[in-house]
């Protein structure tokens, strides 16, 4: 029998109250995860990535609202099967029995999840001995020497008693990693954990969530707009622009087949290490006002293919397999045959080869 | 020849952590930047990086070395008429960007704080309307100056800083991770920016990153620190065609590509720090713009290829 997802998003829309009206940032949007799988969810800056993931755990703003969705959870507590809807289960059950303990968020910027005044060590200890993850003080400073030692920083022993503002960027990004870590939660959500990293560190970091995640079958929600990375961690990837997810497949259909003209957009600005006189293609425009959301289809007056109907209305989600689905009328029997920007069809043809070579 | 803009000799930037240990963070590290260029440092997590940044824009007070900027010695006491050039004309935008934004303060004053303190501006009609120019030219639009940072995205956070930056009209702008938080298509807008105004102003930047793939697309110049220490700088073509030191070798190779099959086998390059000392080595010159930190014994064995003790394939 086929298990249910460890996490269901079902039509989720969520608004911000500003004085001079309402942003529609997340616009009916659905995913799930499996157990033990990764999926990574990408976009553009300000897409609404890490509002999707902070409204799971019941942190977004005061000023900002869930307005319709659900987002079933399935755990064990006990031994006893539990499922919730982590929307409507209220701050105190969040924070009891879910936050930290089985769900972690590495946030995105760490100093806002590092306390100035508090040691590192002590903070690190905190969840552990808060969740009974360990039995005394003795054992969290050990269990927190080996997890500072596999996030990579070296002499432990004495980073434990520095305050944040002593540490790098990077230093400081790997002790939250760790922080998140040191709970064992049954679902990881990390955005975009490897940004200040450098690229040793970086997979460095991405190993260990791997092996973490062959041990103890966490699922991890991966927030990123860095698609080497994604290419490197993810089994599923999940498109994002304006607050919807445009396209969603295995990571090897959204790289090697990707059918939605946002997502060319993405694959063909990444710079390609062959040689620094081709020019980094890059979407044209800024992403739209959604305080004063377009009509159709919000990526229609920046995509060079947009038709007619893309600015009436918005084009349901088209099934390519039985995993891979993509937003774009594009994709409608009707619609005229057009085909990706060359200079990405022929780096994907030049993958594939290779791939086939060996 | 080109102008030297920032000549740094020798700077040394020591934090004491208790009485036995002492961080290096940044050890003996000379270096020019010249007019008009970007010049990129790259280097792990830890290497100094920000440190660098921090001891020119004088956050810190070095331990040794001179630095001087547009003719002037901007190293040991300042005195205000150099300290008010200092801030006018150098700026850095910070790695983290919550951290640097006051969370109580609105866009708009938090991107004016400069033009307040340089009263730069006579009314705040002007004010504002700098602002916008400043915000619009960074992405970011008009209805943003009432709202707070938390309101924002991570990347947009980011191009905050970096208005608040140009928003001065400097003449040298430190840029810590900047390119890291925003997503491919704004780093290339912000990129297309800076090189305009760089263009249009004669701007010279400073980018502290780890993106290597990026650099390689902005930079007239790299320098790759490690340990405090610069081992190899030279023009984007000497460090990324014929890279030199093993460190910079092991960090080309950790690159990620957007290839899913080749990622599951990707091979990495193991650099053992621990088999080598950078205080033994000196600067070694390969070419005109070309340097790397090396004994004698070092290059020689580097030339000819043998890394053996230093680069492990994995
Ligand atoms: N409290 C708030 N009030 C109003 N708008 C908000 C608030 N918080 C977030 N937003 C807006 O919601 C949108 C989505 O933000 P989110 O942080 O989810 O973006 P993101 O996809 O994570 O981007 P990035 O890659 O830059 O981190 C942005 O346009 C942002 O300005
Ligand atoms: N204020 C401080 N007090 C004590 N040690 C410090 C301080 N600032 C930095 N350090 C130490 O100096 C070293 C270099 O730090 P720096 O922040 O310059 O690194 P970085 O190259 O910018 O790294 P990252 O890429 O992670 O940001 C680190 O070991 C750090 O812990
Ligand atoms: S639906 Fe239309 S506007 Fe949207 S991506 Fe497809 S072609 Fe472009
Ligand atoms: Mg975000
Ligand atoms: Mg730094």
């Amino acid at each position: 029998m086929e298990q249910k997802p460890i996490l269901e998003v079902k039509n989720l829309q969520i608004s911000f109250q500003l004085n001079f009206g309402v942003n529609h940032v997340i616009r009916d949007i659905s995913f799930f995860l499996n157990k033990g799988e990764t999926l990574a969810i990408v976009g553009e800056s300000g897409s609404g990535k890490s509002v999707t993931t902070k409204s799971i755990l019941g942190l977004i703003d005061d000023n900002g609202a869930v307005e319709v969705g659900s987002c079933l959870f399935r755990y064990q507590k006990d031994g006893v099967d539990i499922e919730v809807d982590l929307l409507k289960c209220g701050k105190d059950y969040l924070q009891k029995n879910i936050r930290g303990n089985k769900i972690a968020i590495i946030f995105q910027d760490p100093m806002t999840s590092l306390d100035p005044t508090m040691k590192v060590g002590n903070q690190i200890m905190e969840g552990m001995l808060d969740h009974k993850k360990v039995k005394n003080r003795k054992e969290a400073v050990k269990r927190t020497l080996e997890l500072l030692e596999l996030v990579g920083i070296d002499n432990p022993e004495k980073r434990i008693k520095q305050y944040p503002h002593q540490l790098s960027g990077g230093m400081r990004q790997r002790v939250v990693i760790a922080i998140a870590l040191a709970c064992e939660p049954d679902v990881l959500i990390a955005d975009e954990p490897t940004t200040a990293l450098d690229v040793t560190i970086q997979s460095q970091i991405l190993e260990l969530i791997k092996d973490i995640q062959k041990k103890t079958g966490v699922a991890i929600i991966f927030i990123t707009h860095d698609l080497g990375v994604v290419a490197n961690v993810a089994d599923r990837v999940a498109v994002m622009y304006a607050g919807k997810i445009v396209e969603t497949g295995l990571a090897r259909e959204i790289y090697y087949n990707p059918k939605h003209p946002y997502t060319w957009g993405l694959l063909s600005s990444i710079p390609s290490m062959s040689g620094q006189n081709e020019e980094i293609l890059s979407i044209p425009g800024t992403p739209p006002n959604l305080i004063q959301p377009p009509k159709g289809d919000a990526f229609a007056y920046r995509s060079e293919y947009a038709m007619a109907i893309d600015f009436e209305e918005h084009p349901p989600m088209f099934q390519i397999s039985d995993t891979h689905f993509a937003a774009s009328w594009l994709l409608h029997p009707d619609a005229p045959k057009v085909s990706m920007p060359s200079v990405l069809q022929a780096r994907i043809d030049a993958y594939k080869k290779r791939g086939d070579d060996q | 020849m080109r102008n030297v803009i920032l000549q740094v000799d020798n700077l040394k930037q020591y934090f004491r952590i208790d009485r036995h240990t002492t961080t290096r963070a940044v050890d003996n590290v000379s270096f020019k930047v010249y007019e008009g260029e970007i010049f990129s440092v790259v280097g792990e997590s830890g290497s100094g990086k920000s440190t660098l940044g921090r001891s020119l824009i004088r956050i810190y007070d070095a331990n040794a070395g001179e630095v001087t900027f547009l003719g002037k010695k901007i190293t040991g006491k300042l005195n205000s008429e150099t300290t008010r050039f200092l801030r006018k004309n150098m700026q850095m935008i910070f790695q983290d960007p919550m951290a640097s934004l006051n969370p109580r303060k609105k866009v708009l004053d938090t991107v004016a704080f400069g033009l307040d303190v340089a009263k730069e501006v006579k009314t705040k009609e002007e004010r504002k309307q700098r602002v916008i120019e400043v915000l619009k030219s960074v992405g970011l639009s008009e209805d943003h100056i009432a709202r707070y940072p938390h309101m924002f995205s991570g990347g947009q956070r980011q191009r905050i800083g970096v208005a608040r930056a140009l928003v001065m009209d400097p003449k040298f702008i430190i840029a810590d991770e900047i390119i890291s938080a925003l997503d491919v298509s704004i780093q290339a807008q912000v990129i297309n920016l800076m090189r305009k105004i760089q263009k249009e102003k004669g701007l010279t930047l400073m980018f502290i990153a780890h993106d290597l793939s990026m650099v390689r697309y902005i930079s007239d110049r790299v320098a790759v620190m490690h340990l405090g220490h610069i081992v190899e700088m030279g023009t984007v073509e000497d460090i990324y065609e014929h890279p030199l030191h093993p460190y910079t070798k092991s960090l080309l190779s950790a690159i990620p590509h957007p290839d899913p099959d080749s990622e599951k086998l990707r091979k990495r390059v193991l650099y053992h720090k621990q088999n080598i000392d950078y205080n033994h080595g000196q600067i070694q010159s390969l070419n005109d713009t070309h340097t790397v930190l090396a004994t004698k014994e070092e290059l020689d064995a580097w030339q000819k290829g043998d890394y053996s003790d230093i680069l492990v394939q994995m």
